[in-house]
């Protein structure tokens, strides 16, 4: 303890336990990747560092760099609360993640080719069709289409976590939407602008290149015959949450940011108005969900989406990423088999686990989960964002009744989880450095080949002994720096 | 560019020198209405209205200061400065990828300074603060022209730029046709009376309504005279809230986004807001005065009008059969 306390700043009261802390070993070992972070911050007067604190603020205020929180007012805008100081991966650390996410992502492809096709995997037993049928995000419409170069999902963003050991588990595939990839953007320019001696101590890999590696991805799965592709990205509109970062990403790539009015279909191509007539569009990166991307085929209530756009997408016309039907995939149920779908496709262990999962459809495992819902945490399956959630040891008995009843009345819509000490890393409050729960989600292309950016957005849950890091629920996040050898 | 971007542009345009010309013409009427007696108050703000096209819901109801605070703060008046102001930032909030960050900055700011919390309470009437519409007033002409100043100074003069000149100066020629039709009664039914003092200082108000005044002695010096004030706010070729002036820089950007995105379908386009540009070039002002000048402002009008039809069809809501057979 007493070295511990002749260290600047202040780490009275941090807590370790259980949980596998990002920067200490044990409680007087400081894991030696974060000693030139913990000696710059200790030659630092305390006044420079708030300093620097309203520095980034402002930068981030200024730029707008904002979400918007459903069920308030419509077009509250909230800055996302961000932590100064960085989250680090040593590069072996990292080797690992890397592999484990391109033979995840490989072999979740290759799942939704052969269960929109073929089928063998259900033939085969592996994967039980009730849990692909009944899914909400299966699509019949997409039975027997053929995608470009067998790519369903492009962009996912996995979200990892650390167990006690240390060890990295996947705790959701996100192949859907996923969005955050700007903050991961930003933060890392406004920590380069705070910290530059920092960085230059440290050999931190780059991400900048993002934003080029997204518009070669999207390129890439262009439809034939089109060499040079009109790529746009689609958003739901300003009132979205992540609006920011669709403007964001379309700057950053050169292209053009529409809205479902602004797209039209004609023979099954779809155009985008524009003051010198129509133009033809032939690749989406869309940032719709599945239900309001096209009322014609999908939900008629739809302000979103486009009319016929899923014929001229099944007619080859014009190529969306990520697909539609992704969904399945990354259904919470589903999850549960992704290592038997890595074994059986790809002939491998998986790299990075799973964490235990038990299905409430499955009668034994119901049984279990209702005897111990006060040590679990339990998920809807089609939910995310952090709702529709119950974390089981900070729950009351009247929301156990209420998952109780749920579960009972829908066991396909409910997993559960034994609850996880995952990671903790530092966090800079006032003077002190304070440990709080964070994962990790890194953002993963697939289009003519693999590729990810080192290190992805980390998000941590500010509010102490929460487990909880969506944005919408009080998280925040940081830089997350990847170091070379 | 994506013809909802060009909608964006124009309108945020639109909206902003809408605000600058109400804020503008309250200023002067909140002025002038301290040289008269209470007597006339009427008769000055039914033609401020009438002035800003007799807005919807907003009448005179014997308090000007009221219908000041109204026409400035009332966020449910759709042609209140704080309403415009509102609308043009969401319009730029549609296209902040389209727009210099610095443009964004200062729209974004002059829009938290309008809609700041304690200008609440003003707007409600709680506030006695009868100083505060004119202080305003002037920060929000101050905001309009920084904005303005920064959009030229940032922003590349290419098709988005364009639009948003159109919007400007479209906003620009209507506002200034309605002005002058409202003052009409005044100035030009009996044009060859000699005016007396108040007189002098309605027409003053008028061209300070137009930011004239100082232009207008350069060129006439400080007599003030009917034919001479049409003249100036109809024909001058080089006064920036002329007419003329505003119908020549549409003319200007319409052919330049023309050359961009019009192509061959522009005929009509090109051919009324030309014939418009002629009228106004070609014409003298006897020959307007000895005609009907009310007629002749509701003409210009009404030619404005066609030519944003005639935008809005070509660039923005054109039918999609047409646009595929061309």
């Amino acid at each position: 303890m007493d070295k511990l306390e002749r260290l600047q700043p202040n780490l009275e009261g941090y807590l370790l336990d259980s949980a596998y802390d990002e920067m200490f070993a044990a409680p007087d070992q400081l894991r030696g990747h974060y000693q030139v972070l913990m000696d710059q911050f200790s030659a630092l007067p305390r006044a420079e560092v708030e300093r620097r604190k309203q520095a980034a603020d402002l930068s981030f205020l200024n730029q707008g760099i904002t979400f918007t929180v459903y069920g308030r007012d419509e077009g509250t805008e909230k800055i996302f609360p961000y932590d100064l100081l960085p989250r680090m991966i040593t590069s072996a650390e990292w080797a690992i993640v890397e592999k484990g996410l391109t033979q995840r992502i490989t072999a979740l492809n290759l799942f939704l080719k052969d269960i929109y096709t073929e089928g063998r995997i259900l033939a085969d037993g592996i994967v039980p069709r009730e849990i692909v049928y009944s899914c909400k995000q299966f699509r019949r419409h997409m039975i027997g289409l053929q995608v470009p170069r067998n790519v369903y999902i492009a962009v996912v963003g996995t979200d990892l976590i650390r167990l006690e050991n240390g060890e990295f588990v996947v705790l959701e595939d996100n192949l859907r939407v996923p969005s955050g990839v700007s903050y991961m953007l930003t933060n890392r320019r406004v920590m380069k602008r705070i910290f530059p001696q920092m960085f230059r101590r440290y050999n931190v890999r780059p991400i900048e290149q993002y934003t080029q590696l997204l518009l070669g991805t999207l390129r890439s799965l262009a439809p034939e015959g089109r060499p040079e592709p009109n790529i746009v990205l689609l958003t739901p509109g300003v009132f979205n949450s992540a609006y920011y970062e669709h403007a964001y990403l379309a700057r950053h790539m050169g292209i053009e940011l529409v809205e479902g009015r602004d797209l039209v279909t004609h023979d099954n191509v779809v155009y985008m108005r524009t003051t010198s007539g129509l133009r033809r569009v032939d690749v989406i990166y869309r940032r719709v969900d599945d239900d309001f991307i096209d009322p014609m085929s999908f939900r008629g209530d739809s302000m979103l989406g486009v009319a016929g756009l899923f014929n001229a997408y099944r007619a080859g016309n014009v190529t969306l990423a990520n697909a539609f039907g992704t969904g399945v995939a990354d259904d919470k149920a589903l999850y549960a088999y992704v290592p038997d779908i890595i074994r059986y496709y790809l002939s491998e262990e998986p790299v990075l686990k799973n964490v235990e999962t038990y299905l409430c459809a499955r009668d034994s495992e119901r049984s279990h989960v209702l005897a111990n819902l006060d040590s679990m945490v339990v998920k809807a399956v089609g939910e995310s964002g952090g709702y529709g959630m119950l974390i089981g040891p900070q729950s009351t008995a009247e929301q156990r009744e209420e998952f109780r009843r749920k579960i009972e009345a829908d066991p396909r819509n409910y997993i559960a989880q034994p609850t996880i000490q995952f990671s903790r890393a530092p966090c800079l409050f006032g003077d002190g450095f304070e440990p709080r729960h964070v994962d990790l989600r890194p953002y993963v292309l697939y289009g003519d080949k693999v590729s990810i950016v080192p290190g992805g957005l980390t998000r941590v849950a500010l509010r102490k002994g929460s487990l909880v890091v969506n944005s919408s629920q009080g998280g925040g996040s940081k830089d997350t720096w990847v170091l070379s050898q | 560019m994506l013809s909802r971007v060009a909608d964006s542009l124009y309108w945020m345009s639109r909206y902003l020198e809408r605000a600058e010309h109400t804020t503008r013409l309250l200023d002067v009427n909140l002025n002038l209405m301290l040289d008269e007696p209470p007597t006339s108050a009427e008769r000055r703000w039914q033609r401020v209205l009438q002035a800003l096209g007799s807005p919807r819901g907003m009448e005179w109801k014997g308090d000007a200061m009221a219908l000041a605070n109204c026409l400035t703060f009332d966020a449910d008046t759709r042609s209140s400065v704080l309403a415009c102001i509102i609308s043009a930032r969401e319009n730029a909030r549609h296209v902040r990828e389209q727009i210099s960050t610095e443009m964004w900055q200062r729209l974004n700011s002059l829009y938290l300074q309008v809609t700041r919390p304690e200008l609440q309470a003003v707007a409600a009437g709680a506030s006695q603060a009868s100083e505060a519409p004119t202080e305003f007033l002037g920060q929000v002409m101050e905001g309009v022209h920084q904005f303005q100043g920064v959009t030229d100074s940032t922003m590349s003069h290419g098709e988005g730029w364009q639009f948003i000149q159109v919007g400007r100066f479209m906003e620009r020629a209507s506002a200034t046709a309605t002005l002058l039709e409202a003052y009409q009664p005044e100035l030009w039914t009996a044009p060859d009376a000699l005016p007396d003092s108040n007189e002098y200082l309605e027409w003053m108000g008028l061209l300070r309504s137009a930011t004239a005044f100082e232009a207008y002695c350069k060129v006439y010096t400080a007599d003030l005279a009917p034919d001479w004030i049409l003249e100036f706010l109809l024909l001058d070729a080089d006064f920036p809230h002329s007419l003329r002036f505003s119908i020549e820089a549409i003319h200007r950007s319409l052919e330049a986004v023309q050359d961009v995105s019009g192509g061959t379908r522009s005929d009509k386009l090109g051919r009324i807001a030309g014939r418009l540009r002629a009228t106004l070039r070609y014409s003298s002002v006897e020959e307007i005065m000895s005609r009907d000048v009310v007629a002749y402002l509701h003409d210009v009008h009404s030619q404005c009008g066609e030519i944003h039809k005639a935008i809005y069809e070509l660039y923005v809501d054109y039918s999609i059969q047409a646009a595929l057979a061309g």
